[in-house]
């Protein structure tokens, strides 16, 4: 692997290795252009990713505090831990269950479709449907999803059968074993699913899609990779002119360095990457770099999430097999004769059983508690994914009160439900429970709202500058050559899972910047 | 419960060559029946601890039992609870003096007293941090650990097995079998 000198202002700097970053430097380097690729976590392999469920959280997760106010949920119950997702090579593609539904044509003109709704800050994509269908496309193909392009569906697990069984009867029609970038077949140079229950662990066939071992490992290939894990970003400089001109970053030794660039592209997951912006103000951005229209880390979108169990009076043993391998996509539509705006799917879910009582049940304790968890074996689980409502105070801040290793401020997070959000958990939570009714369930149980898994909306795409933070292909309005990777440029969350449509976006991005740096304009 | 709770206060009993000498030691015998009884070397268990006497621990067991009372999980598993609490309130003065303030404040006899005392003495204090912290040292603790997984029937990591693909993730028999057109096909036809 080459190693690219600091004050090469010659190469493209990408923070953050996963679905987003970790794609950008399969797709410039393939084209010929030089990456630094960073990465604040370590490196693990198929080999090294642990199956002891703790020890897995510890390997993987991004555990630097966070500090949180707002009447979300996990102020209460997830105080150190109101965002779950890694902090390794591959980034949260090692521990992500593989869901890859694609946003529906709705969802994309939220604003338009939903009207103005009162403390909400909807907006219209700035992209034609048309065109993002064009790079889903792409991306499925690419990702070897399930139930596309020919790819057999995955096989119904114990699981899923209850949830088949349970959604058929209440008469929906759309419930199948879920678009999963999860091999059900050995393909492009991996295995098939074994069905382990292990996704959230790393997967240790590799039959999941990660760019640990897919992305970054053919960058590498290409000769034009510097992957610098344990290497934390903490700055993007620019110069008079207003471009980015590198990062500051602290390396494995913890030693600052400057790293030169032509083309910065932040992936850092929602929550970091609007962080960073945040933490390189300066004399001519003073809210935060590409700040003026002051949306950075406002709109923070992380989906409407529940968890329902159903306890039966015989065994389903859910922890056996992929674990978001089935769903119920009926309620994906909108329809305010439900009471809210925008949809949600319902999907297969289980949790281990050390996680299960963290983050998978409502508060309590003794015989209650107790009852639900000694009923484990005899246990289904689904995932309540719905489309939350940006708010303008729904934000990442610098927090005032702690600060990291480096003395710089960690990520704040504020966050208060919007009406409609809990109107639409109260429905979505409700029919999960009536699926497990049609079948016998002898109890349902729901939890509250679980920890984020999915960070959206924080530095947001705009046709107007002062609405919103890029141009239509995640480009900073103010600072030209840099580019936002993450979900932090969805316009509005949708109901699907992110990852999907961060790699389409990316995609294009990479096709953009490719066309752009060939033609001499970055 | 088949625990008993000794001191080792006196001085003879100390283990010189310990860097850190016990406080108090919390034992047990793990039932006949337990199915772990067959795989472990001794049925006998014994924790030593830091910072809590054999009567503090005792109170702390009854308090961890309450939180999650799992009446047929062997107090082995729940033992791993008491030990991680007290190896947190060694590490802290700060969790130390909130431990053993909040373990006086459970009142007398609070590990004999019946379950309903208990819990309506758990009731009043279920706001404070004691409590709190004690009931999510309990949730990270007393499920993650192969007592409990057996116990509870949890299978755990399957890769060193092959997964669950031919080890029975579709074997549920008592609801119909899913079309394939809503699924797929078993990869080895």
């Amino acid at each position: 692997m080459p190693r690219f000198e600091l004050n090469d202002a010659n190469v493209v700097v990408i923070v953050g290795s996963g679905a987003g970053g970790g794609t950008m430097a399969n797709e410039l380097t393939r084209r010929g252009l030089k990456v630094v690729l960073f990465e604040a976590g370590k490196r693990q392999s198929l080999a090294t990713f642990s199956q002891d469920p703790g020890e897995a959280f510890g390997q993987l997760t991004w555990l630097e505090p966070r500090t949180q106010s707002g009447t979300w949920d996990p102020v209460k119950t997830s105080p150190t831990l109101p965002a779950w997702h890694c902090r390794t090579v591959g980034g949260t593609t090692v521990h992500w269950t593989a869901a890859t539904p694609r946003l529906r044509p709705y969802e994309v003109r939220a604003r338009s479709v939903y009207g103005d709704i009162p403390g909400a800050s909807l907006a219209d994509w700035p992209i034609d449907y048309a065109e993002l269908k064009r790079w889903y496309q792409v991306a499925e193909k690419r990702l070897g999803i399930t139930r596309r392009n020919g790819n057999p569906g995955m096989p119904a697990s114990n699981n899923f059968k209850v949830m088949y069984a349970g959604a058929r009867r209440l008469g929906y029609k759309r419930v199948h074993t879920n678009y999963m970038a999860i091999n059900s077949r050995a393909r492009d140079g991996r295995g098939l699913c074994i069905q382990q229950g292990f996704c959230a662990q790393g997967c240790k066939t590799g039959a999941k899609w990660s760019t640990l071992y897919t992305e970054i490992p053919r960058a590498e290939a290409s000769g034009r990779l510097d992957l610098r894990s344990e290497c934390f970003v903490t700055r993007i400089e620019h110069d008079d002119a207003g471009r980015a001109t590198g990062v500051v970053y602290r390396d494995a030794a913890g030693v600052e360095q400057r790293q030169q660039a032509r083309i910065v592209c932040v992936a850092g997951n929602a929550i970091e990457t609007a962080r960073l912006l945040l933490l390189s103000e300066s004399g001519r951005f003073k809210r935060g770099l590409a700040n003026g229209s002051d949306q950075v880390g406002r709109n923070y979108c992380h989906h409407v999430l529940s968890f329902v169990f159903g306890i039966f009076e015989q065994p389903v043993s859910f922890w056996r097999g992929a674990v978001l391998a089935g769903v119920v996509e009926d309620e994906n539509i909108h329809d305010p004769r439900r009471g809210f705006a925008g949809g949600y799917h319902l999907e297969l879910a289980m949790l281990d059983l050390p996680t299960l009582p963290l983050i998978g049940l409502p508060y309590g304790w003794g015989r209650d508690f107790a009852s639900i968890m000694d009923n484990y074996r005899n246990m289904a689980g689904m995932l309540v994914n719905g489309e939350d409502l940006p708010r303008a105070d729904n934000r990442i801040t610098l927090s005032l009160t702690r600060k990291d290793a480096y003395g710089l401020p960690v990520a704040h997070i504020h966050c208060d439900p919007h009406a409609n959000d809990l109107a639409m958990r109260a429905h979505a939570t409700r029919q999960g429970q009536k699926i497990y009714e049609a079948v016998g369930a002898k109890r349902t149980v729901v939890s509250g709202m679980t920890p984020a898994t999915h960070q959206m909306g924080t530095a947001r795409m705009s046709h107007d500058p002062g609405q919103g933070v890029t141009n239509a292909y995640g480009r900073a309005h103010e600072v030209p050559n840099l580019f936002i990777s993450d979900g932090s440029v969805q316009t509005t969350a949708g109901a699907a899972n992110p990852t999907l449509t961060i790699v389409a976006l990316v995609l294009r991005q990479a096709e953009h910047i490719g066309r752009e740096a060939a033609a001499g304009r970055l | 419960m088949n625990t008993c709770a000794t001191h080792a206060g006196s001085p003879q009993s100390a283990d010189r060559r310990s860097f850190v000498r016990a406080v108090g030691v919390l034992t047990g015998v793990i039932a006949l029946g337990n199915p772990l009884a067959a795989l472990l070397p001794s049925r006998v268990w014994a924790v030593e601890l830091r910072v809590l006497s054999s009567a503090e621990a005792a109170a702390l067991l009854a308090l961890i039992r309450s939180i999650a009372p799992h009446d047929t999980l062997d107090d082995s598993a729940y033992a791993l609870v008491v030990k991680a609490v007290d190896g947190d309130a060694a590490a802290s003065a700060e969790a130390r003096a909130e431990l053993k303030s909040g373990l006086a404040s459970l009142g007398e006899g609070f590990a004999t007293v019946p379950e309903e005392a208990r819990v309506l003495r758990l009731k009043a204090i279920e706001s404070g941090a004691f409590f709190q912290s004690v009931r999510i040292k309990t949730l990270m603790v007393l499920y993650n650990n192969p007592i409990a997984w057996a116990h509870f029937g949890y299978e755990g990591e399957s890769f060193s097995k092959g997964g669950y693909l031919l080890r029975g993730f579709n074997d549920l028999k008592w609801l119909p079998e899913v079309p394939l057109v809503d699924s797929g096909a078993m990869p080895f036809g």
